[in-house]
């Protein structure tokens, strides 16, 4: 086998393929740079405790509607900014830290969802849900994943400067007069809009691999948040190709294996990325003496 | 120009966690006035400026701001507020200083830029505009926070232990350029810890330990007597007293 048949011929030849690669790109570029800024705010378990509490609505909507796309994102994202606003709330009229009371209602979301999914549905089902079908996407997913990927991108856009005050310091933005409060909310609608539309293609569970691991990893390459944009998404889509490779060459599932082509890129990242990574702090400049 | 701005007090009673810190506050910063705000750890000197700045709710009684918008004061918090490791270049804090003007959605121009390096010039830090706030030592974030609020150009500064922390050398040039900006005309309030500094640089002091013990000319309301009582009132205050009881100390 040649490498360009290594390399090509699984997508040129197999329409699943493609649009599996299609879906992994486009989801790279909306939620990769949501990840990054998670990761500055300090919030990085804040996806996975946010996927965990988009399962109930998912569950709920699957129950009543059987597998449809639409109801399954609607109830996904009716649950998630349920839990990030109570979440919100707790935090502020209490002194309970927001982390803490994230955990909590992710908590009792996911108990509510596994049971409600292990009342009605199968084994198979509850996989289905958890693991993903990025082989199997149809018109309606991929369409799903680029509204919220194009939706993403231009919101970003529009309150980036908004945000990254907001992230850095929300004292002085509300002194000034900064709607900290608002843009907050923004970005966690956009973090479950694209856990949400993630899912169908690579699982609850699994999409949050591919919202942090290529933003952790941008972090040893980059010093500035637009530079760690960047690098992230280029680490989202390398890691889906070289995933979907590997899971049709060796025959592994899919989602796992974009997954753990993430963690690849993140191990590496940390051991020799240029910043901050554990060659570069080793490498120093010797202490110049004459 | 409009009403010189002035911020007054009503009575005002502020709390933290609803435990009342500063307690029955009357009087007013004056137009021009540099006042430094002098008292032990925990008699609420933070938590008055956080509630000018509208950061906290006042329990009773009644802040008044004249001719100024609120969001027109400028406010230096405590430097542990901000996190270190955030990936910004020290321009874009300073930058930060034309929010008003600029906000969330307008372009900034290549002035606006020219306008930060002045600032970075002004207070010490010419070529470190690139630079990661990561990279710089306490004292050079004070002073690139200083060029932010040297760019926010108010009319009113609140700054809360400016010079915790941070070496005489730096202390001095930043003093300076308080200095400047009091004969400015603006008005100025300072949470300070070393007394010395007060004595000899800042005309007006509020002595505050929970209640104001003394506000005025700073060598009246330093008195030895007052300091005294000072201490006394901060220690008698039970952390827990479910009822304001004026004659407790």
């Amino acid at each position: 086998m040649t490498l360009s048949e290594f390399l090509f011929e699984p997508f040129a030849t197999y329409g699943f393929m493609r649009r599996a690669l299609v879906g992994c790109m486009a989801l790279s570029i909306g939620s990769v740079p949501l990840g990054v800024l998670l990761i500055i705010r300090r919030m990085s378990l804040m996806g996975d405790a946010m996927a965990h509490a988009i399962l109930p609505g998912a569950a709920v909507a699957f129950l009543f509607a059987g597998l449809s796309l639409w109801a399954m994102t609607i109830g996904g994202v009716v649950a998630g900014l349920t839990v990030a606003l109570l979440a919100g709330l707790v935090s502020r009229v209490t002194p309970l830290r927001e982390d803490a009371s994230f955990a909590a209602f992710y908590l009792i979301s996911l108990g509510l969802g596994v049971l409600l999914v292990s009342t009605r549905g199968s084994n198979v089902d509850l996989m289905h849900v958890l693991f993903g079908t990025v082989l199997a996407l149809d018109d309606a997913s991929i369409l799903l994943i680029a509204v919220v990927t194009t939706l993403t991108v231009i919101i970003l856009a529009i309150v980036y400067r908004l945000l990254v005050a907001e992230c850095f310091n929300p004292g002085f933005l509300r002194a000034v007069g900064g709607a900290g409060r608002t843009v907050h909310l923004v970005f966690l609608t956009l973090v479950v809009l694209n856990l949400v539309s993630g899912f169908q293609a690579l699982g609850t569970l699994m999409v949050v691999g591919i919202m942090m691991l290529p933003a952790a990893a941008a972090r040893f390459w980059s010093e500035t948040i637009p530079g760690q944009f960047v690098a992230g998404v280029l680490f989202g889509i390398v890691s889906s190709i070289a995933g979907l490779l590997a899971s049709y060459h060796a025959h592994l599932p899919s989602s796992p294996a974009i997954i753990l082509g993430a963690g690849a890129v993140y191990a590496l990242s940390v051991l020799v990325g240029p910043r901050g990574s554990i060659l570069s702090e080793t490498l120093r400049l010797p202490h110049l003496q004459r | 120009m409009s009403a010189a701005p002035t911020i007054r007090f009503d009575d005002v009673t502020l709390a933290y966690r609803r435990h009342p810190v500063v307690h029955h506050l009357s009087g007013a910063f004056e137009p021009g006035s540099f006042t430094a705000v002098v008292g032990p750890n925990g008699a609420g000197k933070s938590t008055l400026l956080k509630a000018i700045v509208g950061a906290l709710r006042i329990d009773d009684g009644r802040i008044r701001i004249e001719g100024i918008d609120r969001r027109d004061i400028a406010y230096l918090p405590q430097q542990n507020e901000l996190d270190r490791a955030f990936p910004m270049q020290v321009l874009d804090l300073v930058a930060l200083g034309l929010w008003r003007r600029i906000g969330p959605f307008r372009r900034v121009a290549g002035t606006d830029l020219d306008r930060a390096a002045d600032a970075l010039r002004a207070v010490g830090l010419e070529g470190f505009e690139r630079r990661t706030i990561g990279t710089l030592s306490g004292g050079q974030m004070q002073r690139a926070l200083f060029a932010r609020m040297l760019l926010q150009d108010a009319k009113v500064l609140l700054l809360d232990e400016p010079f915790t922390a941070i070496d005489s050398r730096t202390t001095s040039d930043l003093l300076d350029l308080v200095h400047r900006w009091h004969g400015e005309g603006r008005t100025v309030v300072a949470v300070l810890h070393d007394l010395e500094i007060v004595r000899h640089e800042i005309p007006n002091t509020l002595l505050l330990a929970r209640e104001p013990i003394a506000w005025g000319r700073t060598a009246e309301a330093l008195s030895a007597a007052n300091l005294l009582r000072a201490r006394q009132m901060s220690e008698a205050f039970a952390e827990d007293a479910p009822v304001c009881d004026r004659g407790a100390a």
